[in-house]
């Protein structure tokens, strides 16, 4: 188990780093995919399916098409750029190191003792069994559901926000001609 | 340092890589596809982060059922709810901020960060 690990840990480093340094957008966003779908074959592996296949549908799927049509509608290629980002790199090394740094008093992998599975007693899957009647044995789905229902009624609500929002942003004005007279008369007086 | 240490945290470092990629991209590219593209790389690495928090050695997903020994360990389901929801708000997100830059495409008629700034100071 471990070797897969390491394997799918290796590969999904070795995506993200083309995704930095690819120029075509249509190749990165590919890539983008790819990266999602390795995250979601890991979480296979850390016994975490629900998370799973909700990463792969949603963040593997529904992201790329996302960013496969808004592609359509602008370009293609990224413009090259001229000098090597020196300062942006030397941020990331420094935030990396102390991130790096701050892991090293982290609980080890799969410790049954971490606070994480700890700090709650009894726990959700001691509970869930007695409250959800027997009926529920998917932990997972009686935390999101009922447990903290809240947390998901919250989610809807940024979801709804967005919808309203995106559809608000890209919603054709009634007078989108002149505007974009006006907009082409701006341009041209200024070029 | 020894060999136990780097396998338990052998995890958590390359999650921090991928993070660091993602920020990377997020503050050297120009170019507003690639910086979301640069945010869900981000986005994903934290989610493997939790995940990660959550696995228990000999541990299972965390569905009952009754074949299962008493002392059957279970992988600790709070971190992949909280991510479940992390992972349709990012969608949600990632949506609005595309929208964002096809209006932008449409009025500048470009989504290189520099060029915009450009305009915006010709205007």
């Amino acid at each position: 188990m471990i070797a897969v690990d390491i394997c799918i840990l290796a590969l999904l480093a070795t995506t993200a780093v083309a995704v930095a340094r690819i120029r075509n957008l249509w190749a990165a966003v590919m890539f983008t995919g790819i990266y999602s779908f390795l995250g979601a074959s890991w979480m296979l592996i850390l016994d975490a399916p629900d998370v799973a296949f909700t990463e792969a549908a949603v963040g593997a799927g529904i992201s790329t098409v996302l960013m496969l049509a808004t592609l359509a509608l602008t370009s293609r290629e990224e413009k090259p750029i001229k000098k090597f980002p020196v300062l942006p790199l030397l941020v990331v090394i420094v935030t990396g190191s102390a991130l790096v740094y701050g892991t090293l008093d982290m609980p080890r992998f799969g410790d049954p003792t971490a606070p994480v599975h700890t700090r709650m007693d009894p726990g959700f899957i001691e509970k869930s069994e007695h409250d959800m009647h027997g009926e529920m044995p998917n932990v997972v789905t009686s935390v999101l559901a009922s447990y903290r229902g809240y947390d998901t009624l919250g989610e809807t609500t940024v979801i709804f926000t967005a919808g309203i929002a995106v559809l608000l942003i890209l919603r054709k004005p009634p007078k989108r001609k002149t505007n974009a007279a006006f907009g082409q008369e701006q341009e041209g007086s200024h070029g | 340092m020894d060999i136990d240490m780097v396998l338990g945290l052998y995890n958590y470092w390359i999650v921090i890589v991928l993070m660091m990629t993602g920020f990377y991209i997020v503050i050297a590219r120009g170019n507003l596809i690639k910086t979301v593209i640069g945010l869900n790389v981000f986005q994903i690495s934290v989610f493997l982060l939790y995940i990660t928090m959550g696995r228990v050695d000999g541990g299972t997903a965390p569905i009952l059922h009754e074949t299962a020994s008493a002392d059957q360990a279970y992988s600790n389901p709070l971190p992949s709810v909280l991510i479940l929801t992390a992972i349709v708000v990012g969608v949600a997100t990632t949506a609005l901020a595309l929208a964002l830059i096809v209006r932008i495409r449409e009025d500048y008629g470009t989504i290189e960060e520099d060029e915009i700034l450009i305009l915006d100071r010709e205007s």
